[in-house]
């Protein structure tokens, strides 16, 4: 990446949502209950590959690599993530419907 | 600044709260999944996680400010700062955590600009998010090849006699670039200095602005 061509830098500047927000949040009380480091994280961040970069936004590649360090630590399982994804997608079509409140 | 919605209004001429109304993605499924296995697993309380999106939105870079204006005007304070950014800010009551701040100063014959080519690293704790272009591809493959025409791009034109140095953070090594004091400004008080110093001036992409 750094010293790769590219093009002017863009310069659009967007409030952060609230659940991007909730993703950083994730990584600070993540990292400091010892699960990762910013290197673990740094680390499935660079096994999603080249393409990940282009397709993904920032706070979706980080919460994929919170996701992926969260599972290797043993916090849960990779069957209670998918009950757990399977069951909010029922909640409602819009992040503020499938909120559990 | 932040980008309006002017462009998505709804019917009843309001703008859609992006966040929240905007189809269910993967990713904001994926957030919601994490976020309440830690709950339930005793990881985390939504209070902490309340508190944290908080914490981090007090951030902002009238900190840095602060930093930067008591740095103009108590020598032993640059000095202090030059030597041990981590201390010297932390000192002030500033939350730094546990990276190492390096502060970086520019004078006539000298210009810094920091980046972070790997990703994102930034003095967030001082300085609060970083921008989005920051995080942009193109700001971190160019600015280590070509940083005189970035930063051309952000209306800061270098004269050729003077250095400019490039530094890449990294997770444990954070930068702040303490910019040059403006003509003009003597006797000046340290709040009304602060006000001269922009989140720009010191990431380097920017100068300090003009009394």
């Amino acid at each position: 990446m750094g010293g790769d061509a590219a093009g002017p830098v863009p310069t659009d500047q967007h409030d952060f949502a609230l659940w991007e927000k909730r993703v950083d949040a994730l990584m600070i009380l993540g990292a400091a209950r010892g699960h990762f480091t910013v290197d673990g994280l740094r680390r499935a961040l660079e096994d999603m590959g080249e393409q990940a970069f282009e397709d993904m936004s920032y706070y979706e590649r980080w919460i994929a690599s919170i996701n992926q360090n969260l599972i290797e630590a043993g916090v849960y399982s990779l069957e209670e993530l998918g009950s757990k994804m399977e069951e909010v997608r029922t909640r409602g079509e819009t992040y503020g419907a499938a909120q559990d409140v | 600044m932040p980008h309006d919605h002017h462009d998505h209004l709804s019917p009843s001429g309001h703008p859609y709260r992006s966040d929240n109304d905007a189809p269910l993605s993967y990713w904001q499924v994926m957030e919601i999944a994490v976020r309440e296995l830690m709950i339930e697993k005793g990881e985390v309380t939504a209070a902490e996680v309340a508190a944290q999106i908080d914490a981090m939105d007090a951030r902002n870079p009238s900190h840095g400010a602060r930093v930067v204006a008591r740095a103009w005007d108590e020598p032993e304070f640059r000095a202090a700062l030059l030597a041990d950014a981590t201390n010297a800010t932390r000192e002030m009551g500033f939350d730094i955590g546990p990276m190492n701040l390096v502060a970086v100063e520019n004078t006539q014959d000298v210009h810094n600009v920091i980046v972070c080519t790997l990703c994102s690293c930034y003095p967030r704790n001082l300085l609060g998010l970083p921008p989005d272009w920051y995080k942009t591809r193109e700001y971190r493959s160019r600015t280590v090849k070509e940083p005189r025409k970035v930063l051309a791009e952000f209306g800061v034109e270098l004269p050729d006699n003077v250095t400019c140095r490039v530094h890449d953070s990294t997770a444990d090594m954070r930068y702040i670039v303490l910019p040059a004091r403006p003509k003009g400004t003597d006797g000046w008080t340290q709040e009304a200095l602060a006000e001269l110093v922009t989140r720009d001036s010191m990431i380097g992409t920017g100068l300090a602005k003009q009394p």
